[in-house]
């Protein structure tokens, strides 16, 4: 049978705040354990939590971004449970009054738009990290770090309009660069701020009501999301096939093996007692602050990628990819700076730029090569100094040991050789290398004429000015 | 108190123009500032007077779980430097107690449970340091029910406080320990903590004062929670006026308290005029109730009309939803307390059970060996009200009525500045009477309760004595951050009746 899945994400980000969501500790990444830490996010006895009004900005900015609607009253709640890492053994949260319901975050599949729906944005603090030492003769311990305990994070829930793997890649990737252009999320998924859950059933195609779905846990890339979907998907597919059930439950994407596996079903499933914490107000949004906030958010993707193609004429496509993220159009605009010619700039980057990265694993911030180099080497094709074809070489370079396009091209030699004694003497010499095929381009064989242009190419080591090739081939051909 | 320790005790006796002797520790806060300004003592002598006194009597009374003898003459040292200066506050070089679920820098606080036996606070509660900025003496941790949950003192890991009237009897809880230091003269005046009558209960049964204020006017920030949405720091006294004193010295708006009321604070010592002419007085006719001791209603009826002499007026008024108060406490402070005692886990301090196989283990064994049974008691009556399924009946039905229980104050002070009760149904119980029957215990605090569940500022004044000659408390209630009228009722009941000069015999 053919199956439609249904697939919700919830997206944990964390926010990038000075402090964190209740205390005046720093939220900063990679200290020494316990350092970043006091008695309100170790939950020492009798410490009270304060809210960090930045947090409530931050979750503003993301809910204005995304078309949701502000709650003008909301609640924290208590989630409760235990665990080692929880120093409270619960973990404030939002349940039942979020600050933010209801929007949308439009994606682009198979050059359409579909709109995707947001539940809810709401605010909770991170949990401590364990570290497991399996080495110790006495057996093994464990270590609690709480640097990271009480982190802002906003947990980001969309409606389940998601379709396909793909569509929930581009969501993902969309939702990130938003975050990131909002400047409230650093998108670090390895460093995991930036978390993604998924929830996934099938229905055979055309039924309205929803199957018995599967929360996927510990998905760390956009490569894992898809790869973890279709497994599941796969894996759903032949349950019901064979007439079996899917049985609602928790699952843990393992990366290594490329497989989901139950963590734990609905029978085990946490009863966490939410209700309202008694330890922090309600919290009433004033209206002028909102407006505030939405006069002063940046440029998002949509309106970017509008202006790209208003502005600098390139086609819709183009646009998309160059707003995918913040750091990739600054980097366009940056190279329009000095290089002003927006469509020959977009291919530059959509091929061989992105191309170099995408094999390297790298975003766009590690980019070896900056705007202004890549604009000075474009400016070395127009000037006539290199050839298209030696560009493409001469970038390679540059990207490997970041040096600057007309140090390679001095080191190397790779001036363009436009003087036309030297590439006539060229031609001369191929021509005369090969009087049969001469004698059958002359015959009417028209197609040997790349022949001879790839010959006398080759023979200059590419660096022949490849309209004086052109010309002094047709001049000479003729003339015989 | 650590045996060995040397200080000289020079034991100060004073005579009075009446020709009785008067110890030290015996005094009020008020008089003994006014001796350590006009530098007739200086307060090494009255800290010394007082742990003197603890060393008389509290092998019998075990009103402290923790006493620091040494800190206590640090401290009385540096408000002796001060007074020198001239820069002598009311409470400075005043010796008092803390309950000890107050966080002490450096000092143990316990909660009265095994689980904590041994935690030492990294940080001072915010009360804690006004107090010592304020140059108090603090002479040790008081006594209490594990974690506030209890009304006689006898949940507590480290034994039961007793009454001093009465060696046989409880001293009310939670906060038993504070009361019975101050009516044992062990502390010139005390701290406790009020979650549904935990101040104003044992002040009733040792025949002392009990402030508990609005909630929001003392910051929470370093009390141990029991319940959130109702506990408050207050104070307990020999007289109204260093109750006065006490609470002055606490209140104010705290950054670190999100519930904590950004609202001025009156000088409370000004609203003690003894003059009630015109105040009107409202009495709930739900007080007078079944379970209401004979003794205990004839001198709720006297108290009435010793201040209906003094000029007050008395309207009966009703509290219709007070019957159901009890039930809504007993939903959302378990409910409250499940959550604000998840956090002991054996995981970062305080107790934790030893040879556990796995994690699930030790928070099991843990928490089984390291709460005491009201507690755990507590503890799963709140996890069950907040369960799937349960919480729509049980918790957010109880909000719902709280919100009622608010309604009916709010219309009583409509028409009354303050509300009469008695404190307590009854005199101070018999130690163990009600150790195996929790419900005949939670009618201990049925008049305080509802105070707590509308936020609202009560006291308890002592207002006579049984046949027994144990104290029975007059309760005063107030509308939100009106502290001033009940402290001015009470100021003007204390300054016309001789209650409070009664002394136990130890």
């Amino acid at each position: 049978m053919e199956y439609e899945p249904v697939i919700g994400l919830e997206v944990h980000a964390q926010l990038l705040t000075q402090s964190k969501i209740f205390c005046n500790c720093s939220t900063r990444f990679g200290e020494e354990p316990n350092t970043l830490t006091c008695p309100v996010c170790t939950g020492s006895p009798g410490s009270l939590p304060v809210l960090n009004k930045k947090v409530v900005e931050y979750t503003l900015r993301a809910a204005l971004a995304t078309h949701c609607r502000i709650a003008p009253y909301s609640l924290f709640a208590r989630k409760n449970y235990f665990y080692p890492d929880l120093p409270k053994g619960y973990q404030i949260s939002q349940y039942e009054l979020p600050l933010t319901v209801d929007g949308y975050i439009d994606i682009q599949i198979d050059s359409q738009k579909k709109r995707i729906g947001l539940i809810r944005i709401h605010m909770e603090e991170d949990a401590g990290k364990l570290i497991h030492d399996l080495s110790s003769e006495q057996g093994s311990h464990s270590y609690v770090d709480f640097n990271r305990t009480g982190v802002p994070l906003i947990e980001i829930v969309s409606a389940p309009d998601i379709r396909s793997p793909e569509e929930a890649s581009a969501y993902l990737r969309k939702l990130r660069a938003i975050l990131m252009f909002l400047d409230i999320c650093d998108g670090n998924m390895e460093e995991g701020s930036f978390r993604c859950d998924a929830n996934i059933s099938l229905r055979p195609t055309g039924q309205k009501t929803f199957g018995v779905k599967t929360e996927i846990k510990n998905i760390n890339s956009f490569r894992n999301v898809q790869r973890a979907l279709d497994f599941e998907i796969l894996r759903q597919t032949a349950l019901l096939d064979q007439g079996e059930e899917v049985l609602q439950e928790t699952r843990l994407w393992d990366a290594g093996k490329g497989v989901t596996i139950s963590m734990r079903g609905k029978e085990e499933a946490h009863d966490y007692r939410y209700f309202p914490d008694p330890d922090l107000v309600s919290l009433l949004i004033d209206p002028p602050w909102i407006e505030e906030i939405r006069t002063n958010l940046p440029e998002l993707p949509d309106a970017k990628k509008e202006r790209f193609i208003r502005e600098y004429g390139i086609p819709e496509y183009d646009a998309e990819i160059l707003t995918t993220s913040k750091s990739l159009s600054n980097y366009y605009e940056s190279c329009l700076g000095h290089y002003p010619k927006p469509k020959i700039v977009s291919n530059w980057i959509m091929s061989e730029l992105l191309r170099e990265l995408k094999k390297d694993e790298r975003e766009i911030e590690e980019c070896p090569v900056p705007a202004l180099h890549l604009s000075e080497m474009l400016k070395l094709i127009d000037e006539g100094i290199i050839s298209g074809k030696i560009a493409k070489s001469v970038f390679e370079e540059m990207y490997q040991s970041g040096k600057r396009a007309l140090e390679i091209v001095r080191e190397k030699g790779l001036v363009q050789v436009s003087d036309s004694a030297e590439i006539e003497r060229i031609v001369g010499e191929v021509l005369s290398a090969h009087p049969d095929k001469v004698e059958a381009y002359r015959k009417g064989k028209e197609k040997l004429f790349g022949f001879f242009v790839g010959q006398v190419m080759k023979a200059s080591q590419g660096k022949a000015n490849p309209q004086m090739v052109n010309e002094l081939l047709k001049k000479k051909l003729s003339s015989y | 108190m650590k045996k060995g320790n040397s200080y000289t005790i020079k034991v100060l006796r004073l005579v009075f123009s009446s020709g009785a002797q008067m110890e030290l520790y015996q005094l009020s806060a008020h008089k003994l500032h006014e001796m350590l300004v006009n530098k007739e003592i200086n307060s090494r002598e009255v800290t010394e007077s007082v742990l003197k006194r603890i060393e008389q009597v509290e092998d019998r009374i075990h009103a402290f779980i923790t006493l620091t003898p040494e800190l206590a003459m640090q401290q009385a040292a540096l408000a002796d430097a001060h007074i020198q200066k001239g820069n002598a506050g009311p409470l400075t070089g005043i010796p008092l107690a803390i309950k000890d679920l107050i966080c002490t820098r450096g000092v143990r606080t316990t909660c009265g449970s095994h689980i904590l036996e041994n935690f030492i606070p990294a940080y001072d509660a915010t009360v804690i340091e006004k107090l010592k900025e304020a140059g108090a003496v603090i002479v040790g941790k008081a006594n209490m029910d594990e974690f506030a949950m209890g009304s006689s003192t006898e949940n507590s890991f480290f034994g039961p406080t007793r009454n001093p009237w009465d060696m046989e009897r409880i001293p009310g809880g939670s906060s038993g320990g504070s009361a019975a230091a101050v009516a044992a003269d062990e502390c010139i005046v005390s701290l406790g903590s009020d979650t549904g009558g935990s101040i104003r209960q044992p002040a009733s049964c040792c025949g002392v004062v009990g402030v508990k204020p609005t909630y929001g006017r003392v910051s929470r920030y370093g009390l141990v929670a029991f319940s959130s949405s109702l506990d408050q720091i207050g104070p307990f006294s020999k007289d109204v006026k260093d109750a006065a004193l006490l609470l002055q010295a606490i209140c104010g708006h705290d950054f670190r308290d999100s519930t904590s009321a950004n609202v001025p604070v009156p000088d409370f010592t000004k609203a003690l005029a003894d003059n009630i002419r015109g105040m009107v007085l409202g009495i709930p006719k739900e007080c007078f109730r079944e379970g209401l001791d004979p003794e205990v209603e004839s001198a709720f009826r006297e108290a009435i009309r010793t201040l209906e002499k003094l000029g007050a007026k008395t309207v009966e008024t009703s509290l219709p939803h007070s019957e159901y108060a009890l039930a809504v406490y007993y939903i959302i402070a378990p409910a409250e307390a499940s959550s604000n005692l998840a956090r002991y886990d054996g995981v970062k301090y305080g107790f934790r059970a030893k040879g556990s196989f796995d994690l699930m283990e030790m928070y099991k064994e843990t928490r089984s060996q390291g709460f005491g049974a009201e507690v755990k008691r507590r503890i799963m009556l709140g996890t069950y009200a907040l369960s799937a399924g349960y919480y729509e009946a049980y918790y957010r039905k109880a909000a719902e009525v709280r919100t009622l229980v608010r309604q009916d104050f709010e219309k009583a002070f409509a028409k009354c500045d303050v509300l009469l009760t008695p404190t307590a149904p009854t005199p101070a119980f018999k130690l163990g009477e009600k150790v195996d029957d929790p419900l005949q215990m939670y009618l201990s605090d049925i008049f305080t309760i509802p105070c707590n569940l509308a936020g609202l500022p009560g006291l308890s004044i002592p207002c006579g004595f049984s046949k027994q000659g144990l104290p029975i408390g007059l309760q005063i209630l107030a509308n939100h951050f009106q502290e001033e009228k009940m402290l001015d009722a009470a100021y003007a009941y204390e300054q016309n009746t001789e209650h409070h000069l009664r002394k136990p015999a130890l």
